[in-house]
């Protein structure tokens, strides 16, 4: 089956003015390259799972799938159709195809429009005056759980739970194909999140609508996801089928992600994997593999050469020189990837 | 000798807003022992806020105190004047909040910023200046000494909030209250922070108010819990207990959303269904049976009463079967 | 609280049923409120309202005290004093009115374009509007009357032009921070044009502090025109403006003071109303302020 959604080496790179010079625009502090060469593919109907923490470029990665941000490099395919370099108005009608819910539930909302104003607001730019909005607006909203009087409230009158539930709303308005989720559950107290997920697991079954979900929380992709990358520093060290990951991470850092969240049982042993200081900036790459400096795994090779992209089979993906190195040290295999 | 560090009893806050008085935190009582981890586990409109802005004394403007008392190391704080509330902040109590970047003046030196919170010592410049060094380091910061000259905006938020530790801790209080201190920041370092916390406490022998909604971290770091719901306390005790052996249908339901606790995978992820209750219209009965599986006719009509399940470990449900109050 | 909006069903007022509800509720903005809608009201119906024509000569009854016939007596020319405030509010609502309305469409237009923009428009933008406002506003003024002679259109033109930059830099500066924002941002990836955003999404999130900087400005306006007819500068007599009336006032003070009571009271009244008004709005207008800011 082809994939709905093909991203080949994708670079997305952002100037810096720096300095007084800058100031006056007269001199460039270097490039910032947030993305740095990621490929992935995401089939019909199917739920990614990207993750990684703050640095890691995933919402840039994401940004620039639905156009808000220009891909310096690489390509992004939709349906066979490259996306990069498209101007807007060439871009608009895919729009109704390619969706984002953002992060901030009730940021992301217009405060001077009521909800169902900005749950119509996809019918209204695509031009789609005919259609009956009060109507549309009455569908939407009952579709993802919300009674019928919320369309006469305004943002600042929602909870955030009501707020994210509006997002999604406004981006399933036109029956899209592919749903971007920047942290869909970010926020959310614990007993809601599920909530959040169940709806948009359920709004896939109905739609056949593939979802790309960003999000720093592993617990959270666990459920929902077909397949997971995750993302350091504007790459991609791992990829697989979800379960693989979680029974059998290759990758130290997707190993340190899976102990950071521990559950909550006193008792639990946690031999845990744990990274030294923080991540670099993006303006001072690392040599050779970039996670070297955190890595409690490095050796002298990794920090002259850069590892590549190995295949294991499987559809299973990562870059690091010594996977399994870890092996020796079982118990923390065990525990951690329970 | 065995006084609690703080020992809240019956604290009740309301706020005065147009629709009437919102109850934020009713009949909350429980206490912090010397050298010992609590935290405090609760979701949004669980009081917590408030909780913490009775304790340090920075309430809203239109928040009255019903009753009760909140005695730290045996001295009631509600009978504090401002100025003497004021000599205690930073001392014997300080905090931590949650937002790293907002923590700290932007346009002072963190150097400058550490010794500024020591002016009521009696101390030489220089020997502040050590003090802060030290404690940075203590933090887990590389090259204490010469950072103290940098600005916050050069450290990233871990950093800061490591920072935020530091000066917390400085005066070695009695009682650190940490508001969700790691919640900003991403998983691999909140273990780190953790960590850090953890040994800082045994260290140091001050006891620590940890409030967080993660559960994994509550789990891992505190001696005790409470848990709130909607204002009230309704379940508390040793961890191991509380997490273990879960009393209350809340805690219970809340231990099974929890991620980290789910071990299959699945399509339909658990919830609890319903809201909180008006807190200005508030039911009579327990707070929780609009969204209790378990509720039972008392449940409606009559407020559960504390009840003990086992030694310390006790929980506000009219199902338990023990009818001793604890 | 946040849950006290979840399980409260809202009673829809309206935003502007909202505003209202609470501007009432201020006493400031209550009496901001009643002084303008007099002054807005004497100024529209002032043709039926005048006893006398204000422009028509009544030598014989000159320099009166007030009286039944004439409430705050007469002038150097017999013409009734009253009926001359009266008619010098709607000269002062006819440059205000038009005045503001221009400056805050331009200014709010060039604003939006600036703030939103690409960095050259917003430069060029920018030069257009430190290059008016480094000129002193009666310098200009008393140049363009000198140039065109003095006028109502004239006054109107001058203080507009002079205004747009005050207007313009706001909503700038307004338009920048909301440019970041992130529904911004949603509606873009919805495919909205530049002009979708900045008509439905950002105009409509400037016009509240533009509309109290308005009211605030109007009290300024009035008073600049006034004090170019006091010149001589602004409307040309007989037309009765309160800049004329005081202007008049001034040579009579010793034969009787009404005149220039007449000019400075409705210009004193007008300035506390506007500026009540004004105050009163910005608390409203912000939702997260309402009922909270002077209203306690």
């Amino acid at each position: 089956m082809s994939a709905l959604l093909e991203i080949n080496d994708v670079f997305v790179r952002f100037t810096v003015r720096g300095g007084l010079l800058g100031a006056i625009g007269l001199a460039n502090a270097g490039d910032i390259e947030a993305v740095s060469g990621v490929s992935l593919k995401i089939k019909a109907g199917e739920t990614y799972g990207i993750v990684g923490e703050s640095g890691s470029g995933k919402t840039t990665l994401a940004r620039a799938v639905a156009g808000l941000h220009h891909a310096s490099e690489g390509s992004i395919n939709y349906n066979g159709m490259e996306l990069r370099g498209l101007t807007e108005s060439r871009f608009r009608p895919l729009r109704r195809d390619i969706v984002m819910m953002f992060q901030d539930p009730t940021g992301s909302l217009s405060p001077r429009l009521t909800v169902s104003s900005l749950i119509t607001e996809p019918f209204r730019i695509q031009g789609m005056k005919g259609k009956d909005l009060d109507a549309e607006a009455g569908r939407l909203l009952s579709m993802v759980g919300l009674p019928r009087e919320f369309g006469q409230r305004y943002p600042h009158q929602l909870s955030g739970g009501q707020a994210r539930r509006v997002g999604v709303a406004r981006a399933l308005a036109l029956d899209p194909k592919l749903l971007i989720a920047d942290e869909p559950t970010a926020g959310l107290d614990v007993s809601v999140q599920g909530e959040m997920l169940n709806l948009l697991a359920a709004l896939q079954d109905r739609m056949g609508l593939a979802i790309m979900i960003i999000t720093h929380n592993l617990n959270v992709v666990r459920h929902i996801t077909d397949r997971v990358g995750i993302m350091y520093l504007g790459k991609l060290v791992e990829e697989g089928p979800t379960e693989a990951i979680f029974s059998n991470p290759k990758h130290p850092y997707t190993l340190a992600l899976l102990a950071a969240n521990p559950e909550p049982d006193p008792d639990a042993n946690l031999a845990r994997i744990e990274l030294n200081g923080e991540p670099p900036s993006v303006l001072n790459r690392p040599h050779g593999c970039e996670f070297h400096t955190r890595c409690p795994f490095v050796q002298p090779r990794c920090r002259t050469e850069t590892p590549d992209w190995r295949d294991h089979g499987e559809s299973r993906f990562h870059r690091c020189h010594f996977p399994e190195i870890w092996d020796a040290e079982q118990p923390v295999l065990e525990k951690v990837a329970q | 000798m065995n006084t609690p560090v703080l020992d809240i009893k019956n604290l009740s806050v309301g706020y005065h807003t147009q629709r009437g008085r919102l109850k934020a935190l009713r009949n909350v009582s429980f206490a912090i022992p010397q050298n010992s981890i609590v935290g405090i586990v609760g979701e949004s409109g669980c009081g917590k806020s408030t909780l913490i802005s009775a304790i340090i004394r920075l309430l809203a403007g239109n928040a009255e105190i019903g009753s009760g008392q909140i005695l730290f190391k045996n001295d009631d704080l509600l009978a504090k004047t401002e100025n003497q509330m004021r000599a205690l902040r930073g001392v014997d109590l300080s905090m931590v909040f949650q937002d790293p970047m907002r923590t700290h003046n932007p346009v002072l030196t963190i150097g400058r910023q550490m010794t500024d919170i020591q002016y009521r010592d009696q101390l030489t410049k220089a020997q502040k200046k050590e003090r802060a060094a030290e404690m940075l380091s203590l933090v887990g910061i590389p090259d204490a000494a010469e950072r103290l000259n940098q600005y916050p905006h050069e450290f990233s938020g871990g950093m800061r909030q490591r920072i935020a530790i530091a000066m917390a801790l400085m005066a070695r209080p009695s009682l650190l209250i940490a508001d969700e201190p790691t919640t900003a920041l991403d998983a691999t370092l909140e273990v780190q922070i953790i960590k850090r916390l953890r040994e800082l406490q045994s260290e140091i022998g001050c006891s620590i108010l940890f409030i967080s909604h993660h559960l994994g971290v509550i789990a891992e770091l505190c001696d005790y819990v409470v848990v709130m719901y909607a204002g009230e306390v309704i379940e508390q005790g040793p961890v191991r207990e509380v997490f273990h052996t879960p009393a209350h249908p809340y805690t219970s339901a809340l231990l099974r959303c929890d991620p980290g606790n789910i071990r299959e995978k699945t399509r339909n992820l658990p919830t609890i269904p319903g809201e909180i209750p008006d807190l200005v219209d508030l039911p009579a009965g327990c707070v929780f049976q609009s969204r209790c599986a378990q509720a039972v006719d008392s449940c409606v009509t009559a407020r559960p009463e504390f009840r003990n399940v086992a030694g310390g470990h006790s929980a506000a449900c009219h199902l338990l079967g023990e009818e001793v109050p604890a | 609280m946040d849950q006290a909006v979840k399980t409260n069903p809202v009673k829809s007022r309206g935003e502007m049923g909202e505003m209202f509800y609470h501007l009432i509720r201020d006493p400031l903005g209550l009496t901001g409120l009643v002084i303008v809608v007099l002054i807005v009201f004497s100024a529209a119906f002032a043709g039926q309202i005048v006893p006398y024509d204000p422009i028509a000569l009544n030598i014989p009854d000159r320099l009166q005290g007030p009286s039944l016939s004439h409430l705050l007596g007469t002038d150097q020319l017999g013409r009734d004093t009253f009926s001359r405030m009266v008619m010098g509010g709607r000269v002062a609502l006819q440059v205000a009115l038009p005045t503001i309305i221009g400056a805050v469409s331009i200014g709010t237009l060039l604003g939006m374009i600036a703030g939103y923009g690409p960095r050259w428009l917003d430069n060029l933008i920018l030069l257009f509007f430190d290059t008016i406002r480094s000129f002193p506003t009666v310098m200009f003024a008393l140049a363009v009357v000198a140039l065109i002679g003095p006028s109502l259109n004239t006054v109107v033109f001058v203080i507009m032009a002079t205004s747009i930059p005050t207007y313009g830099r706001v909503v700038r500066t307004m338009t920048q921070s909301l440019k970041s924002s992130e529904f911004i941002d949603a509606e873009k990836s919805l495919g909205a044009t530049t002009k979708r955003i900045l008509g439905v999404h950002i105009l409509p999130n400037v016009l509240g502090p533009i509309a109290v900087l308005a009211a605030m400005d109007i009290p300024t306006i009035v008073g600049l025109e006034a004090g170019l007819s006091f010149l001589g500068m602004g409307v040309r007599p007989p037309t009765p403006s309160w800049g004329s009336l005081l202007n008049d006032g001034y040579a009579l003070i010793r034969n009787t003071p009404w005149p220039i009571i007449a000019g400075g009271l409705p210009l004193i009244l007008t300035t506390l109303g506007f500026t009540f008004l004004g105050e009163a709005l910005r608390d409203v207008v912000d939702p997260k302020l309402r009922g909270r800011g002077g209203a306690r």
